[in-house]
């Protein structure tokens, strides 16, 4: 029959079958085994091994430091991104879309460079770091460098998940929320924040595993101090290049170990904020 | 509470969105802003409200300035087109909203502020819907809450803004009515924004008809329509049959259609505005005018046959309409194509470059 060649593009069995079968293996090949492997060469020297690799006192370290940067970073990064992402969506004033253009610069630019940046301004010959070296404040080689460089390259986005909702989701609500005589924190905390809270949640989770995770930019400015300065990632790096490949492969099992909770909780955010989406008023169509 | 407009004015940035608005509107009456989109009438309801602020100009709520008030001091109630309900919350805590946003001096005990939801539900008359959220709700269900919520402040001023604009046509009737009645029985001072004018005149006690920012005229419903000050008030209310052509000797004339102009004694060109039930449809022209047309179309439905019109052996822009009565059609039995004479009762006379009209009563 003339009509059966009238297929859509895809609609061919064979097709098909050979677009699934080329998107499955190379999901298995670049993501599923490399992931695998990170865990069966953790466990690979036993249970008990990998507690001790664990529990070495360096990486207890490294660990305590990469939490500490992130405890920082993300509650900094969550004020920060909440309150931009409010002026650029419920204001108009002039270098708006500048700003939002340049939200996206930490996006743009190489964390190594964002390193080499903070390193040539505040380190000890630095602009800003000479002049305060003379007050005895050393920020580039220890925890303070490390968490400026951190907020640096996570900082967008908490702003960059609430933009387009906020945008989307406009002032009505807290428009009338004013009208009915809601001071600013109550509007932001009863009308605002429910909305937006999922997408929030979303950013925070991304922002953390990109804190924790981060590499390129700390270890410009960190050093690499083992028991001072050093955070997981690097640690990593250290023990690899130690040739204790099971210590290397036991933290980098706690780092993937992080990037899979992150995606469950991730997954649970979008879920929860599509079903907020979905309530919306279904009849918002103009006039 | 009236409110008290003064020489007001509003820009954003070159564009100049309100010229020089003075405007009364008065205590416990339903006023309806009326206008094209673009022609600044949302825009005087958010600066009313404080939600804009004007460029230049006074405000005042009775006796008191209140142009530097933030919104939540000037107790208004404001119902927004598209509703902006609180999505996350049930009916009952979108209508608890506002009395429980006042501050601890002032805020009613949490028994008397359900007492007011519940009075509230009952006003709307959907009690049952109070634990439901507003996506499980329709349009018009929408718009009553949100009505509630507005006055669950007991607002001084109430603002709606094209309340009636995202519903359809029956919803939107039905609650037109019921907001007339609800207004009829608690008479607060209400302003509201449509580009509706069936809406603008069927509710309101008085209609304010604005145009690019301006305020082209402010009267009673019967009276706007009865008398349009401009010509954009009569192209804007209703249908209106034009002819222009030039006037000599008491006469306006255009190709073979003339019409007699009795009072009117200056001559040049002008235009002729008729409204379609200011006319009479007759088989043989009359003495006080011969306007000759062809039946382009006819429409039964509806208490009217509509008559559209297509002028013969002259010109115009738009076609004419003319209604008849149902009884006149069927004694008279007109078709498509057939020929037939305008005779007009009262007409307006607009001058070349003149925006008052001069009326012209032909009995």
């Amino acid at each position: 029959m003339k009509y059966q060649s009238h297929h859509r593009v895809g609609d061919q069995p064979w097709l098909r079958r050979v677009l699934i079968l080329t998107a499955v293996t190379l999901a298995a090949l670049l993501l599923a085994i490399p992931l695998l492997l990170i865990f069966t060469q953790a466990f690979s020297a036993g249970w008990d091994a990998l507690v001790s690799n664990i529990g070495d006192r360096y990486t207890l370290h490294a660990i305590g430091l990469t939490l500490f940067v992130a405890l920082l970073t993300v509650p900094l990064n969550l004020v920060f991104g909440t309150a931009l992402a409010w002026l650029v969506t419920r204001f108009r004033f002039p270098g708006r879309k500048l700003l939002i253009t340049l939200i996206d610069v930490p996006f743009a630019v190489s964390p190594v460079v964002a390193g080499l940046l903070y390193l040539l301004l505040y380190g000890r010959n630095g602009w800003l770091g000479s002049w305060l070296a003379d007050y005895d404040v050393q920020l580039m080689f220890s925890w303070p460098g490390i968490v400026m460089v951190t907020i640096f390259v996570t900082c967008p986005f908490v702003a960059r998940e609430l933009i387009p909702l906020m945008q989307q989701q406009g002032t009505e609500e807290e428009e009338a929320a004013v009208t009915l005589g809601a001071s600013g924190w109550r509007l932001f905390r009863r009308v605002t924040l429910p909305n937006i809270k999922w997408a929030l949640i979303y950013g925070v989770v991304l922002t953390n595993a990109r804190a924790v995770g981060e590499f390129g930019a700390v270890s410009v400015v960190s050093g690499n101090i083992r028991g001072k300065t050093n955070t997981l990632p690097l640690h990593v790096e250290l023990l690899y290049q130690d040739y204790n490949i099971a210590g290397a492969f036991a933290a980098a099992s706690l780092l993937a170990a992080i990037a899979i909770l992150t995606l469950a909780i991730k997954g649970v955010a979008e879920w929860r904020q599509a079903q907020l989406l979905a309530r919306e008023p279904a009849d918002r169509n103009p006039q | 509470m009236s409110i008290k407009i003064e020489h007001l004015n509003k820009t954003f940035g070159s564009f100049r969105a309100l010229r020089d608005i003075s405007l009364d509107i008065p205590d416990g009456k339903l006023t309806a802003l009326l206008g094209p989109s673009g022609s600044g009438k949302t825009t005087l309801l958010r600066i009313i409200a404080g939600l804009e602020n004007a460029s230049d100009g006074r405000i005042l709520f009775g006796e008191r300035d209140i142009s530097r008030l933030p919104v939540k001091e000037r107790n208004v109630g404001f119902v927004f087109q598209h509703y902006a309900l609180f999505r996350h919350m049930t009916v009952a805590q979108n209508i608890a909203f506002g009395p429980e946003s006042l501050p601890k001096a002032q805020r009613p005990p949490k028994a008397e502020i359900r007492k007011t939801v519940t009075r509230l539900l009952e006003m709307i008359q959907l009690p049952e819907l109070a634990n439901r959220y507003p996506a499980q709700l329709s349009g018009g269900q929408k718009q009553r809450v949100a009505l509630a919520r507005a006055l669950a402040t007991r607002p001084d001023i109430l603002l709606l803004d094209e309340p009636f604009g995202a519903l359809d046509a029956r919803v939107r009737k039905d609650l037109r009515r019921w907001l007339r009645g609800l207004h009829d029985e608690f008479h607060f001072t209400s302003v509201f924004v449509t580009h509706d004018q069936e809406e603008a005149l069927e509710l309101s006690d008085q209609v304010v008809v604005m145009s690019q920012g301006q305020v082209e005229q402010v009267d009673s419903p019967t009276r706007l329509y009865a008398s349009p000050a401009s010509r954009f008030v009569f192209d804007f209310l209703g249908h209106v049959n034009i002819i222009s052509g030039s006037v000599t000797d008491g006469w306006l004339q255009q190709g073979n259609a003339r019409v007699s102009l009795p009072g009117v004694s200056v001559s040049g060109d002008a235009q002729l505005y008729l409204r379609p039930h200011e006319v009479r449809l007759s088989v043989e022209p009359g003495d006080r005018a011969c306007l000759p047309f062809t039946i382009e179309a006819i429409n039964l439905i509806g208490a009217e046959v509509r008559v559209e019109l297509k002028p013969d052996g002259w010109a115009c822009d738009d076609i004419w309409e003319v209604g008849i009565s149902h009884g006149e059609f069927s004694r008279w039995q007109p078709a498509r194509g057939d020929r037939c004479f305008v005779t007009p009762d009262i007409g307006h006379l607009f001058r070349n470059g003149d925006n008052r009209p001069e009326t012209v009563a032909w009995t």
